[in-house]
């Protein structure tokens, strides 16, 4: 060997050395913890699922401009992203989740979009012990399966449209009869069914309860067995087979007082229907006019984490030029309960996490969070509240979206549906 | 009155089932291929009105026409490239080569149009009459699927060109043998074919949003209609698909709507298996 | 049964024997998962192989014994309590006799109609179990995560699926071949030439069609069962989807219908290639077209898939390619 390359070898073994040494003291004071998910970049769920993905990805971005969490030890923790796109398809979600754990060695997991995916990817989460925190998936029965690890951010399903209920009755003391048209997956069963048992302990008559196909897009059957003079139609889907079913109902001129939907309504391409959605109310998890202020934390006696309203709309607009829907705020929030929870634990083991997770009781911009802990039902959210926006017109007859419910955060009174 | 309003709702979409079915019906008829690109083609149809009313401002009955000479050149190329190579193999090549073709269709459309809904919006407000109420899209899509299948009918019987498809349907080696070239008229039914499955696209796009997915369920709807009427016979398209179309309209009256696909393809398997010739066709 | 056609037999059946055997020694559990995918796409386009391939009858609709056979082995385990062997072998038996009740009727049919009906019976099932209450109706069936502790925990009790599932796929391909070898199986290619002249000669069609049909509905519905029980969950939406039924056609078309190797082959590539160009850049957006691609390409050129192709090429291989 000649000296040349010798002197070459030794540099190289003295830097390989130094950067292991260095990268040990590195862990010491900072780590990473990997943050696995899906995004359902392609297929029917793109639109919602991105949002989320947008929200979820701001946050790990403000975190790491911070500096990281800062852990009581002084270890400071940085996070980092790892996803995959799911194709919005169940067979996939579940090698992608196994993959993310084991190749990828994700410490946390956040769910993709859907109740349907959730629930796939929840099993794997729980098979191999990891957390994982659920955003844009609010069916109920996730959490009756016995898993333990599984968090979910969103107002479980069985509570989208009780309140409408109660809205009804403050529209229309005399109300009766309802007509429930809802999509038949199961997020939407699990909404109807636990409506109409409300329905039913409230005094109302359950009058027409039909289910369609997801994809559905004639709807003239269920609309022509709706009775005459009924006083609400409430059901719906997802985005797109509800907008048509509230523009079906225009067309046929169903007269009602009220017209309470799933999921569409709260998107500001509702208003493309016109004078079919004037009137229209739907639940939502989050609205930029709703305002959770630390103030309401206090009062509550609850901690308040992460940014204001304000500043979360804020830094949304700038990254992604448009207004952040509640996937987004879905999303965002995913990440703040994590960020919660490893700071309190002063861990990123999945028991002293979990630990935290379970009596864990908090308020952001985006409401109360707070997680059913009896094995029965475990992880379901039990703290937040739905709100409830209506498509009304402003003084210049332009349709404008308000909130109605609850009272605490209205911002206009709930008005009946103008005679079609 | 519910039986009244659903009775008329299904018979009005039945005539635009009829009709996206006399397109699979035809082509089956001519050459024995069941076009597993029809659904496809359907969605092509309606992202064609929508094309043309949203980005050129067309009228969308108007641009029915520019769909139509679209439908007729697609078919023509789908039957060059896709299906004469293996017009004379087993079945499975022919439903394997056609459903290849939708697998292109759906996929180029995914890359170019996403799997999000398109609208055409073009809303003639709501047509009362006594108490029953249409949206008047409804009944100009039924009128057009009339008018269509007559002109379909006076082509086959009084052209030329229409009459060699019904000598080639008839016995393609005699038709052969009296001098008509049997590839151009194989051609020809297939772009026939393509296009009215276009331009029954193109009228439901005027009434229901649309993917480019869309196409599947109505492509069932149309087997099961062309079995109805019997596989190959057009006259029997129009009339499976009124009958189908009232089937839907009816049977919700009775049980919950979501029934409706138990019955239909219920009804389909029988028909298939007591009278695989259709219920108008001979025994 | 001479050398060559004992090399032909053991040819697939080493392949995936070793195959399941490396994935257990590596204890890798993201191998397993893929893995598991693969094999299950094998095991479904054999099956249905045995049908397409061997009579000639092409099953659009496939998928639906998988689907039903997954729902009622499913309905058991998470219902009734049952475990998972007696679970999936009922699925497979219930699947088997609801294809030898289905084939009585539909196999009358031929050509086109038979694919029309099987179609629709596909959709049929979708919306019945939809509506079914017993089945959980839309929003379908789970188990209790608890499920899994008889099993040694969930961990082990993927294990277990992922060695069922491999224990069924060497199954399917020895009676893959053994039906090819036997009288049954060239009763069944004598249909698959000429039905009409099967007859003549004394081959009882009906008898061999049916039979043929139940097999190939049998293992379906063991690999459903297997499938949901790993998923945890079923809905109506997941079992019976049509595009599936479509894939494994196109595998058994892929690798070459009629032969034993031909399915493996052709699932096995199918699902490389799908990987391929999801992962891709350039194809990411176009996957699909590109798929529809390929096999108008394969249909129009290579009409008897890979493993003819070979077969015709080269006639030494003849003898261990089956």
């Amino acid at each position: 060997m000649r000296p040349k390359s010798l002197v070459g070898l030794v540099v190289a073994v003295i830097l390989v050395m130094a950067k292991i040494m260095w990268a040990d003291a590195d862990t010491s004071k900072t780590r990473t913890v990997v943050i696995g998910f899906t995004a359902s970049q392609t297929g029917k769920l793109n639109v919602e699922g991105t949002r989320q993905i947008n929200g979820l990805n701001l946050w790990i971005e403000q975190v790491n401009a911070a500096g990281g969490i800062k852990l009581p030890d002084g270890t400071v923790i940085k996070v980092a992203a790892k996803f995959y796109d799911d194709e919005s398809s169940k067979s996939r979600v579940q090698e992608l989740y196994t993959k993310l754990i084991n190749q990828d060695r994700a410490d946390f997991l956040i769910s993709p979009y859907s109740s349907g995916l959730a629930d796939a990817a929840a099993v794997i989460a729980q098979q191999y012990n990891r957390i994982m925190i659920t955003a844009g998936a609010a069916s109920d029965s996730t959490h009756k399966k016995g898993y333990t690890v599984v968090y979910q951010t969103y107002t479980p399903a069985s509570r989208y449209l009780t309140g409408a209920v109660d809205l009804l009755a403050g529209l229309d003391p005399k109300a009766q009869k309802i007509a429930i048209v809802y999509e038949k997956d199961k997020f939407c069963t699990d909404v109807v069914n636990s409506l109409t048992s409300y329905a039913k302990q409230q005094g109302l008559q359950v009058v027409l309860f039909e289910g369609y196909d997801s994809g559905t897009t004639d709807f003239a059957p269920f609309i022509n067995k709706i009775p005459a003079k009924v006083d609400a139609v409430m059901g719906g889907g997802h985005f797109a087979d509800t907008s048509t079913l509230a523009r079906q109902l225009y067309e046929k001129k169903v007269n009602t007082k009220m017209i309470a939907l799933l999921v569409a309504p709260p998107e500001d391409q509702f208003a493309e229907l016109g004078d079919a959605a004037l009137g229209v109310i739907g639940p939502s998890q989050w609205e930029p006019l709703v305002a959770y202020t630390p103030e309401a934390a206090n009062s509550l006696n609850i901690a308040w984490i992460g940014p204001k309203a304000g500043d979360f709309i804020a830094r949304y607009r700038s990254k992604y030029k448009e207004e952040p829907t509640y996937h987004s705020a879905g999303g965002y929030v995913a990440g703040l309960l994590l960020e919660k929870a490893i700071n309190q634990s002063g861990s990123t083991a999945t028991a002293k996490v979990k630990e935290v997770l379970d009596h864990l009781d908090i308020m952001s911009f985006y409401g109360r969070l707070r997680f059913d802990q009896t094995p029965a039902g475990h992880g379901l959210q039990v703290g937040h509240d739905m709100v409830y926006i209506q498509w009304q017109q402003d003084a210049q007859g332009k349709l404008v979206k308000q909130l109605v419910w609850p009272e605490a955060v209205k911002t206009a009174a709930a008005q009946p549906i103008k005679a079609r | 009155m519910q039986f009244l309003a659903s009775l008329i709702d299904g018979l009005l979409l039945g005539f635009v089932y009829g009709l996206a079915a006399m397109g699979l019906t035809l082509i089956w008829g001519v050459m024995s291929v069941i076009n597993l690109a029809h659904g496809a083609v359907m969605a092509l149809g309606m992202f064609g009105t929508y094309l043309m009313f949203t980005y050129l401002g067309v009228n969308p009955y108007l641009a029915l026409l520019g769909v139509a000479g679209l439908g007729l050149l697609l078919g023509f190329l789908m039957y060059t490239v896709a299906v004469h190579r293996i017009i004379n193999a087993p079945h499975l090549s022919s439903l394997l080569a056609t459903f290849a073709v939708n697998l292109i269709i759906v996929g180029v459309g995914t890359a170019v149009f996403t799997t999000s809904p398109h609208n055409v919006d073009f809303s003639m407000g709501s047509l009362s009459l006594g108490r029953i109420i249409l949206p008047p899209t409804r009944l100009l899509a039924a009128l057009a699927a009339v008018g269509f299948t007559a002109a379909l009918y006076l082509f086959l019987c009084f052209t030329r060109p229409g009459k060699a498809i019904r000598a080639v349907a008839n016995n393609r080696t005699a038709a052969e043998l009296m001098g008509i070239p049997s590839a151009q008229v194989l051609a020809l039914s297939f772009g026939l074919g393509t296009m009215l499955a276009m331009v029954a696209g193109g009228l439901i796009a005027t009434f229901f949003p649309f993917t480019i997915l869309s196409g599947g369920p109505y492509e069932l709807k149309s087997f099961v209609i062309c079995v109805l009427g019997g596989l190959g016979q057009p006259l029997g398209a129009l009339v499976g698909g009124l009958i189908l179309g009232g089937l839907e309209g009816l049977i919700p009256i009775f049980m919950p709507v979501s029934w409706v696909p138990v019955v239909e393809f219920g009804l389909f398997v029988l028909v298939l298996l007591i009278r695989p010739n259709g219920l108008l066709g001979a025994k | 049964m001479g050398m060559g056609r004992r090399t032909g037999f053991w040819l697939p059946v080493v392949i995936i024997f070793f195959w399941g055997l490396a994935v257990l020694v590596l204890q890798d559990d993201t191998l397993r998962e893929k893995v598991f995918t693969l094999f299950m796409f094998v095991g479904l386009a054999s099956s249905l192989n045995l049908l397409l391939g061997y009579s000639g009858y092409i099953s659009f609709g496939h998928i639906v014994f998988f689907g039903l056979g997954g729902y009622s082995g499913f309905y058991l385990i998470s219902q009734h309590h049952w475990s998972i062997y007696p679970a999936m072998l009922a699925g497979g038996v219930l699947s088997a006799t609801l294809a030898g009740l289905l084939g009585l009727a539909v196999l009358r049919l031929r050509g086109a109609y038979f694919a029309l009906a099987t179609i629709g019976i596909n959709e049929a099932a979708r919306a019945l179990v939809g509506n079914f209450g017993p089945f959980g109706g839309a929003t379908g069936l789970y188990v209790n995560f608890a499920t899994y502790q008889q099993y040694g925990g969930a961990g082990k009790a993927l294990w277990l699926t992922f060695i069922l599932l491999w224990l069924t796929i060497l199954i399917i391909l020895t009676v893959s071949f053994m039906i090819k070898d036997s009288r049954f199986g060239l009763g069944l290619m004598a249909i698959r030439e000429d039905e009409d002249a099967a007859l003549v000669m004394g081959v009882g069609a009906a008898r061999l069609k049916t039979l043929a049909y139940m097999f190939s509905a049998f293992f379906p519905g063991i690999i459903g069962t297997l499938y949901f029980f790993k998923n945890g969950n079923v809905e109506p939406g997941d079992a019976f989807q049509l595009q599936m039924s479509i894939e494994m056609l196109v595998m058994v078309m892929l690798g070459g219908q009629g032969t034993v190797l031909g399915p493996l082959l052709g699932a096995v590539t199918y699902q490389g290639l799908r990987g391929y160009l999801l992962t891709s850049p350039i194809f990411k957006n176009l996957h699909l077209a590109m798929a529809g691609l390929i096999l108008l390409l394969i249909i129009l050129f290579v009409p008897t898939g890979g493993i003819g192709w070979l077969r015709e090429r080269l006639p030494r291989l003849r003898k261990v390619l089956e």
